[in-house]
């Protein structure tokens, strides 16, 4: 990846990063652990893959975006209002009673949404039946869903593969956010969803894994995804919990709570830190 | 007049929608493996680019669903009652409810007039279920005429709606020359002072059949056809509740959560009225020949007169 698309991706996702945690620290309740696994994937999907206009959100050729582990929606409205889709202030005002943003997406509220989603494994159908319109309308549009893989352990994962892969449809691509751990604790001990690449394999997908944290390796990913004729895609982007705020790494309490003032302080100097290391580059 | 056919409203709707098909392109029908016994393989037949098998999987079609119709599309979303408001359930609510898809759930074989198959697939609560969910408008023809209109006035309608069809064959009553179907409107089949009996789906050809023993007997009942449970027509109700004082409802579903509930709800709140519920009293069906299992169970003609006699004596 070029350079200098690379810094931008990076300040994007550290601002991502700082909009969740904000977020969720106002809310006093919400989950960012997810959100801050994810910055990489939301920052490269808005500032490089989609074709999206926050000027007309409802565009019918536009990409679509599925956030199926919706929970995480603190990064992705982060994002959004980076991309200009509402005023960032709206980040401020997170879960709060008549606001824009819920604690989980709504398309109906919420510009830039494509998919009302919070029930995990939900997503995935809808953005089968999103890439299965555009087959049927012979439109180039493409879609993708944005996947945790705790959210591998519903069952509805796998009827809405099978269907993906029985359809062919290589206009949609999931994301599976492979950071290992869910509410419980690890995924590998509370649901068990690995071997992860073999399943989407067998359910006819075209599979990559990668690092989800490195812009160099999602941008060939998602390349490489649009090449694929007659299969879906399944990037497989391993991640950490957490990242980018040193004390949620890697930790599983983090997938759900707020962060004190405290340590609210800490996270945002950290971040603060990161940013302006990065546009002094 | 109407000729006296006998057919399932599955049938009609199977047809109405292959009917409906070239005038809106954006209908998609959509069925779990069970095209042949739903009827939607006569769309699938005309229209097959248009037909989508998901396959045994009730739950991942709503969300199929779902997402073609934020595409434009109007999908048809097809299965046995049971799987598709039942196990479905939390699919329809939140991937079409409440972001107010444009989504039309169809479930046929509702009721324990599927017969042999027996409990598991005897629907007796998607009424509740689906008037529970905001938005959703919930529909339940009596007989071909209806079911035909019905599907057009759910293709006309934006948003999500149920669609709540029978496997077993019924005459049809209502004139196909003159037939309006109005959502949300019920239809009084027969006027009369001394009671008002308020029947849905395939329970009204029987309580019309009820209404004319009654006749034998010097009790002059009113009957109203009650298609949409979801807006209800209350208007209809109050003025058959104020001009015949006792009603009484039937529906083949649990008494709990389904029309009778839907009427005594109105009539609670504007105009306490005596009204007495048949259906399903709270319980499981079994495997039995449909007609069978309907008189059984009290979901027949006489049973209907029965209960309304004495009614009125109290």
């Amino acid at each position: 990846m070029k350079t200098e698309l690379k810094r931008k991706l990076e300040i994007a996702a550290c601002k991502i990063r700082m909009g969740a945690v904000e977020g969720v620290y106002r809310a006093k309740s919400g989950h960012p652990g997810g959100s801050l696994s994810a910055a990489e994937l939301f920052a490269y999907l808005y500032f490089k893959e989609l074709r999206v206009d926050p000027n007309h959100p409802k565009e019918p050729g536009r990409d679509r975006f599925v956030l199926s582990k919706g929970h995480t929606c603190p990064g992705l409205y982060a994002a959004l209002a980076l991309k200009g889709y509402f005023p960032e202030t709206e980040l401020k005002k997170l879960r709060q009673i008549g606001a824009m943003l819920q604690g989980h997406p709504d398309m109906k509220g919420t510009p830039g949404v494509d998919m009302s989603t919070g029930s995990l494994g939900q997503g995935v159908s809808a953005a089968c039946g999103m890439a299965l319109a555009g087959k049927m309308d012979g439109k180039d549009y493409r879609v993708y869903a944005l996947l945790g893989d705790g959210e591998l352990e519903e069952g509805q994962v796998w009827e809405a593969s099978m269907f993906a892969g029985h359809h062919e449809l290589d206009n949609l691509c999931l994301v599976i956010d492979i950071n290992g751990l869910q509410i419980d604790g690890p995924t590998a001990e509370v649901g068990g969803p690995e071997p992860v690449d073999e399943k989407f394999r067998a359910f006819g997908f075209d599979v990559q894994v990668i690092d989800g944290h490195s812009f160099d390796e999602i941008e060939k990913a998602f390349e490489h995804a649009k090449t694929v004729k007659g299969k879906p895609s399944a990037i497989l982007a391993k991640t950490i919990k957490g990242r980018g705020v040193s004390y949620m790494e890697n930790v599983a309490g983090w997938h759900g709570k707020a962060p004190s003032d405290e340590e609210y302080e800490i996270a945002m100097r950290e971040l603060k830190q990161t940013l302006a290391g990065l546009e002094a580059e | 007049m109407a000729e006296m056919m006998k057919k399932a409203t599955r049938e009609s709707y199977g047809m109405a929608l292959s009917q409906l098909g070239e005038e809106f392109p954006q209908i998609v029908v959509l069925d779990a493996d069970l095209a042949e016994a739903t009827k939607t393989g006569i769309f699938k037949k005309k229209y097959p680019k248009r037909f989508v098998d998901c396959g045994i999987a009730e739950g991942n079609m709503m969300g199929v669903a779902a997402g073609l119709a934020t595409c434009g599309k109007i999908p048809f979303a097809t299965s046995f009652a049971m799987f598709a408001t039942g196990r479905a359930f939390e699919q329809v609510r939140n991937s079409i409810c409440y972001p107010h898809l444009n989504v039309k759930v169809v479930g046929t074989h509702a009721g324990i007039s599927v017969g042999e198959d027996g409990a598991t697939h005897q629907c007796l609560e998607d009424i509740a279920l689906m008037r529970s969910l905001p938005g959703m408008t919930v529909i339940s023809p009596s007989d071909h005429y209806e079911t035909v209109a019905a599907v057009r006035a759910a293709v006309e309608h934006e948003g999500p709606v149920y669609l709540r069809l029978s496997r077993l064959a019924v005459e049809s009553f209502n004139n196909s020359d003159d037939y309006r179907f109005e959502l949300g409107r019920g239809v009084t089949l027969r006027d009369g002072k001394d009671v008002t009996i308020i029947a849905t789906g395939l329970m009204v050809s029987r309580a019309l059949e009820a209404v004319k023993l009654l006749e034998q007997k010097g009790i002059d009942a009113r009957l109203v056809n009650i298609h949409t449970i979801k807006p209800i027509d209350r208007e209809l109700i109050l003025k058959a509740a104020g001009e015949t004082g006792k009603l009484i409802t039937v529906e083949e579903h649990n008494v709990i959560g389904g029309l009778g509930d839907a009427v005594a709800a109105v009539l609670s709140e504007e105009l306490p009225t005596p009204l007495r519920k048949i259906g399903v009293n709270d319980q499981f069906g079994h495997s039995g020949p449909a007609a069978a299992l309907l008189e059984q169970f009290g979901l027949c003609a006489s049973n209907i007169a029965e209960v309304t006699e004495e009614f009125l004596k109290k």
